[in-house]
């Protein structure tokens, strides 16, 4: 598949998101003829790479599909998202794993789901740290209990990708991703996500109790996985679902503000320039997130020690840090020019939906946590 | 110069570098990209050297020998 024929598909689905988003939104329910239309379109295996059998898809036409989904479902657009994170993360660090190329494939032909499980009671967001660990369960095969209190899709993926602790030898940061279909990852439910935005998402706390072979573990060292692909994979895809709710909210303001005008095409409406600021604050936020992301997009398959440095690591949590801050001051901005028409539910102005999607942005990964993060990086990094 | 290298990744790396080669990767060993700061900070104040961004990257600091050579240059080039 061409990309092309990808972004064909993803304007499909996201047709199918939009026409759901509502009751998707309103039920907490898994965005299911979105998910089945991308499925269909064949768009999940577009981060599996040409070498293992999937489509000619670039990490900007990936991007650009999250943004375009979120446009009509950020829910959808966050699995979408959240998918191909993980899905990147086993593909550019396969080695020369045969189970590993193998598996890619598979999830090129059978278009397969994968969820996370990183965060943990008791670490929270901090992905460098698992309290889980490996165990040896006999006969070759290997274990371990996972308490994730926020799996997205936990019950409709097809497979997991968890963090776990190497081993109670290992070094408190030596940490192995495991791979593991559903049906082998023992999921128990310990909650419900009944939150206030990101209800399609599905992303309740799973108790995960899996056993494995060696060979599920992927190769790759845990830590360049993340500074070269999952850490920026995850910001600048976000990034892009945020982006494409700020989008769709600026859009329902000068939706707003263009019935005025319509109305009395002599005055230019009160709310215009209200307008004009949130537009301002969008066009910024976009030439920031595209920045960002054709740097990565030149960066990705040149020298890992570019990704692993500090400079970029200070500029790749800042982009979340922003693009977090602005879908949420975008979205409110965007109510203040619709007025009580954004604030009621079920009106073609209502942003009700955008503003609670919103607030989940500066919580995915707390902000205060990456700001310590760049606390520690800013002792020793000179240019900023 | 190696052996008060090796205090510092010592005290500051939280590791234990009495039974590390000077050729073992120290991240495997337990150096975190956080440990790996102080390292950092107290290799500047020891040898009064600042290390340029473009020397802030694991591997300039991933063997004993590695940051020898590191700080060695620097200290040599002041
Ligand atoms: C919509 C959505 C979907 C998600 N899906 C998944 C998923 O599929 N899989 C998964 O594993 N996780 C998922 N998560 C979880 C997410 O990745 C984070 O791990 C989680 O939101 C962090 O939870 P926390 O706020 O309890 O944890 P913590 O990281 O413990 O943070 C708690 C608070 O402390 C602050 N804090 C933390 N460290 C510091 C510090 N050093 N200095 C100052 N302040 C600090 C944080 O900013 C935050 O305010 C999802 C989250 C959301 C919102």
């Amino acid at each position: 598949m061409a990309a092309a024929a990808f972004h064909e598909a993803v304007a499909a689905a996201a047709g199918v998101a939009a026409q759901h988003a509502d009751d998707v939104d309103a039920r907490a329910r898994f965005p299911r003829e979105a998910i089945d239309a991308l499925r269909d379109g064949g768009t999940l295996g577009a981060s599996v790479g040409t070498a293992h059998g999937g489509p000619d898809v670039g990490f900007a036409d990936i991007c650009d599909a999250c943004r375009v989904l979120s446009r009509g479902c950020a829910a959808t657009g966050m699995i979408f998202a959240m998918h191909h994170i993980q899905v990147a993360s086993i593909a550019r660090h396969a080695g020369d794993s045969a189970y590993i190329r193998d598996y890619l494939g598979r999830v090129a032909s059978e278009q397969r789901l994968v969820a996370s499980a990183t965060s943990e009671v008791g670490t929270g967001g901090d992905l460098r740290r698992s309290i889980a660990c490996v165990e040896d369960r006999g006969g070759g095969r290997l274990g371990f209990t996972k308490n994730a209190p926020t799996v997205s899709y936990g019950g409709h993926a097809d497979d997991v990708l968890t963090t776990v602790w190497r081993g109670p030898d290992a070094d408190a940061s030596d940490q192995v991703l495991v791979l593991t279909a559903r049906d082998e990852s023992g999921m128990t439910q310990t909650g419900e996500w009944d939150t206030m935005g990101m209800r399609g998402t599905c992303s309740p706390g799973f108790e995960i109790s899996a056993v494995f072979g060696p060979e599920q573990i992927v190769p790759g060292e845990f830590a360049p996985i993340c500074s070269e692909t999952m850490v920026p994979w995850s910001h600048l895809t976000w990034a892009h679902v945020w982006l494409g709710i700020a989008t769709s909210a600026v859009g329902r303001a000068q939706a707003m503000v263009r019935a005025q005008g319509r109305r009395s095409p002599d005055v230019t409406p009160e709310a215009g320039g209200r307008l004009s600021a949130v537009v301002a604050r969008l066009q910024a936020m976009r030439a920031f997130v595209d920045a960002a992301t054709a740097e990565y997009a030149a960066l990705m398959d040149g020298d890992p020690a570019h990704l692993s440095s500090f400079g970029y690591g200070l500029r790749i949590n800042n982009l979340k840090i922003r693009a977090s801050e602005d879908v949420a001051a975008i979205c409110h901005d965007a109510l203040g020019v619709v007025g009580i028409a954004g604030y009621r539910n079920g009106t073609p102005f209502s942003l009700g939906r955008h503003v609670r999607d919103s607030l989940s942005a500066a919580l995915m990964i707390g902000n205060e946590r990456i700001h310590a993060t760049n606390a520690r990086i800013l002792l020793v990094q000179r240019e900023v | 110069m190696k052996e008060r290298v090796r205090r510092i990744v010592m005290d500051h790396g939280r590791l234990s570098v009495a039974s590390l080669s000077d050729a073992d990767d120290l991240y495997r060993a337990g150096m975190t990209s956080h440990s790996s700061v102080n390292v950092m900070l107290a290799l500047e104040s020891e040898f009064d050297i600042e290390f340029p961004d473009e020397m802030l990257t694991r591997e300039t600091f991933a063997t004993i020998d590695a940051i020898v050579g590191a700080v060695g240059s620097l200290a040599g080039a002041a």
